[in-house]
């Protein structure tokens, strides 16, 4: 739980810090955020191919982990589905598409507002896109912050599985850390399934 | 993602290379500090979006919402996957 708080506490400082553009707006536009997630995956990597136990852990790949991925788009559709009795403004396809985002905010935002506007017009397949955008970036802070508590709840899956797509960029520091080391491949597999099934789903789920 | 799976593989090709050194060792802990850094980042930059800031407020209920949700159930998707895969694993740990 320390963890999570630290990451909150720095999450939330820098937050506000921009809220109040206390930071001049360079020093974050563009790739900041990127070329530091590009200095985590090197280290990454590193600590993969350092790691005296790289034959064993690629061995451990094999057909079985496809369930990993399957069980995340089962899971995540489902609860959707679930959460569409409750968004009356919205409709069960609708929340599912949004579910189908698995946290890829900005590739899931824009495929909606695309894939909507020509049913039910700019205006609403805006407000969807929006939703979408809104409901991964959460997606992607809860699985972020939560990680070193799930793991604990729903064992060393979990950090996967709830990050979505993220298991193979942004969440990969943290599944090396929660989940072991010897899940990267794992991760990295779960993520790229998921990244094919995005845009499948949504076009399933808009039409 | 094209540059995150090349700069993943180079890492691998480095830290195999260089696998004896064991500065390389630390890099656990680099990774905790490096989350850090990207988190606090990424809070900038989500916090200086003035569009998404005022959007909050519209959608931000429903869009936590469904985020929670589909979370939930990935996790729980995710308990079963690991409840099936790793039996052996499992029964060791209660051992």
């Amino acid at each position: 739980m320390k963890n999570s708080l630290l990451i909150i506490c720095v999450f939330t400082l820098g937050g506000m810090l921009g809220a109040h553009h206390w930071v001049p707006s360079e020093w974050v536009k563009g790739n900041t955020t990127m070329l530091i997630l590009y200095a985590l995956i090197l280290q990454v990597g590193i600590g993969i191919g350092s790691n005296k136990n790289l034959k064993e852990m690629l061995h451990a790949l094999n057909f079985k982990m496809l369930l990993v991925p399957l069980s995340t788009i089962a899971g995540t559709l489902l609860f959707s589905f679930f959460a569409s009795f409750f968004l009356t403004h919205w409709g069960t396809a609708d929340c599912m598409a949004v579910g189908s985002g698995f946290a890829y905010y900005s590739l899931s935002s824009v495929l909606i507002t695309e894939i909507k506007s020509a049913s039910v017009g700019v205006q609403v397949a805006a407000e969807l896109g929006t939703l979408a955008l809104l409901a991964n970036i959460i997606r992607e802070m809860i699985s972020l912050l939560g990680a070193p508590f799930f793991t604990r709840v729903f064992g060393r899956l979990a950090p996967i599985s709830a990050a979505g797509i993220n298991s193979m960029d942004v969440m990969l520091p943290l599944v090396y850390r929660y989940s072991g080391k010897n899940l990267v491949p794992l991760a990295i597999l779960h993520g790229i399934i998921l990244e094919m099934s995005v845009p499948l789903l949504i076009s399933f789920f808009c039409r | 993602m094209f540059t995150v799976l090349f700069l993943l593989f180079i890492g691998i090709g480095i830290g195999y290379v260089f696998r004896r050194v064991t500065f390389l060792h630390q890099v656990e802990k680099t990774v905790s500090y490096t989350v850090l850094l990207m988190l606090f980042v990424f809070g900038i930059s989500i916090g200086s979006n003035d569009e998404l800031v005022s959007n909050l407020d519209k959608f931000g209920y429903q869009a936590a919402f469904l985020a929670v949700l589909g979370t939930m159930g990935s996790l729980v998707g995710g308990y079963f996957a690991y409840r099936f895969l790793f039996k052996k694993e499992r029964r060791n740990d209660e051992e």
